[in-house]
């Protein structure tokens, strides 16, 4: 909780205590703790003497912003029609079976969370998709077999 | 193919031959009312979708008397089957920051924020490298405009412009009522001056080639290019770039499989235009909104792109506005009961109704477009739906 503490005030103090710079602060957090906490919710709205319900009713409108404690690495699939056409569902159900769990669900100690996101623009090289921040395109359960498999063994 | 009226052009992505700053140093010396009339010559209009003149909007930002004015770059391109303002960040970073910069020049500004969709978030390293690069060269031309980036955190809703400036002040990016516009309140209650990525680049090449010449692209009543992003079934997908005004069929004919059944025209928001009409129907102003175009062929289900069209709607609505809250999870459950043959094929005409009253009483473009598509597909591929 300390440690959540210091780091909104760090982060209030970088970018300001108005209202306008509440995204950012709650960007700032979501990059260390990969989520948003309540504790970490309330300490914002004190910071920034906002009401609380006012900032978790703008963390949670936003498909970034997770206020649920989910996997350390974010596989969001591209689920858009073009994307779709090309094979998403093929993918999903390898990624299923290599993480032993359905689309939504988080792999048990919160390694992987398996998602599905609507356009992320890389439609001309498409089935895409992103895990945390780097992009994926011209998938097939083949090659989608190799980077999951490559982070199952190397990144922890 | 010899009436083919499809051409392709290089305006907007060309190479720099002329330094897009060096652009703004010239338009720096000139009168700020000849640059605006120059911009409206062209006939330019917004290229994010909504398709506001341009030069026009930025008339109206100039003429607002405000001790602060902002000009935003719209980055957060969330149509689907859109990609090409992520090219323009890409390959031409230049065009668009100049294009910023001229803007802001024009009227009046002296702070612009390029607002970054999240899933862009990759693109902030090369970005923020261009615009230290331009500060230089503000610094040297004595031009007082700094730029920003503001990221954005995942909402198709903020492209809506006000939605965007909602979701800049902390707030949720839910869209505000108009009036005012965000060229008389906007960020932080002062005027701003919201434009796309593509329309800012195109300023800046109005400004380089002339609006006459800008002008002499397209046909008689369609002007200038625009970049379309092209994807689905086609050997040539990627982001082209066209003079405006081309048939469907030309379209279909250039970029399509050979077996292209449907054009989707404008993205989710837009027009399903089925191969009986390609004829007829042209591509240009109006029906392009952001330039997505995806095409399908005789092997895809038209159920299944409606169903995913309407999957995307009902997540992506704000929430906010009854019609478009509702409206979206009753289409999407009214077409999947007439499928099951729970509700009779009837039923379609009544989910058609729904759609319009939509459109009448949404409060902004998503729950406003969602009949487009909606009533296309339904009442071109009826039998698909049923079946």
């Amino acid at each position: 909780m300390a440690e959540v503490k210091e780091l909104i005030k760090n982060l209030a103090d970088k970018y300001g205590r108005e209202r306008k710079n509440l995204l950012p602060i709650l960007q700032g957090i979501h990059l260390e703790h990969n989520y948003l906490s309540k504790e970490a919710m309330l300490e914002v709205a004190k910071e920034l003497d906002l009401a609380s319900a006012e900032v978790y009713g703008t963390a949670s409108f936003f498909s970034f912003l997770d206020t649920e404690s989910d996997g350390k690495y974010k596989i969001r699939v591209c689920k858009s029609i073009t994307c779709d056409m090309k094979g998403k569902s093929e993918l999903i159900k390898t990624m299923e079976d290599m993480l032993k769990i359905k689309v939504g669900e988080t792999t048990e100690g919160k390694r992987f969370s398996l998602l599905e996101t609507n356009c992320i623009g890389l439609c001309d090289k498409g089935p895409a998709m992103l895990i945390n921040e780097e992009y994926f395109t011209e998938l097939t359960p083949t090659k989608v077999r190799k980077i999951l498999g490559e982070y199952i063994r190397n990144k922890f | 193919m010899s009436n083919n009226n499809l051409r392709k052009v290089d305006v907007i992505f060309s190479p720099y031959s002329v330094e897009p700053y060096d652009i703004l140093k010239k338009v720096k010396q000139r009168k700020k009312e000849d640059v605006i009339q120059e911009l409206i010559d062209s006939g330019l209009r917004g290229r994010g979708g909504a398709g506001f003149p341009t030069g026009l909007k930025w008339k109206f930002a100039a003429q607002q008397k405000s001790d602060q004015k902002y000009v935003i770059c719209n980055a957060d391109e969330g149509e689907p089957g859109t990609f090409k303002d992520r090219k323009l960040l890409v390959e031409v970073p230049r065009k668009v920051i100049s294009g910023m910069a001229i803007c802001a020049w024009a009227v009046g500004a002296t702070k612009g924020f390029i607002y970054l969709r999240r899933e862009y978030r990759y693109l902030i390293p090369e970005l923020e490298k261009e615009i230290k690069l331009y500060d230089k060269y503000a610094k040297d031309i004595e031009l007082d405009f700094t730029i920003e980036i503001f990221l954005g955190a995942g909402a198709y809703v903020c492209g809506e412009e006000t939605a965007l400036i909602e979701s800049m002040e902390g707030k949720r990016g839910e869209p505000r009522n108009k009036p005012p516009y965000p060229i008389q309140e906007g960020y932080l209650g002062k005027p701003t001056t919201v434009n796309n990525v593509e329309t800012l680049a195109s300023a800046t090449m109005v400004c380089r080639i002339g609006a006459d010449e800008y002008k002499s692209l397209g046909t008689d009543d369609q002007h200038g290019s625009k970049l379309f992003s092209i994807s689905g079934d086609s050997p040539k997908e990627g982001v082209h770039e066209l003079e405006l005004g081309m048939s469907v069929e030309d379209f279909a004919n250039e970029f399509g499989d050979g077996d292209t059944k449907a054009v989707q025209v404008g993205g989710v928001a837009g027009f399903c235009i089925p191969r009986k009409q390609f004829k007829s129907s042209i591509i240009g102003e109006g029906n392009t909104t952001g330039g997505s175009t995806m095409i399908f062929n005789s092997t895809r289900s038209m159920y299944n792109v409606l169903h995913n069209y309407l999957d995307f709607y009902a997540e992506e609505s704000c929430g906010q506005c009854t019609p478009c809250r509702i409206g979206t999870q009753q289409l999407l459950k009214g077409i999947e009961a007439v499928k099951a043959g729970t509700k009779p094929p009837e039923y379609l005409d009544q989910l058609s109704k729904l759609a319009e009253t939509m459109r009448l009483t949404s409060k902004c473009g998503l729950g406003q477009s969602v009949t487009n598509s909606f009533s296309s597909i339904v009442k071109n591929f009826r039998e698909e739906m049923i079946f």
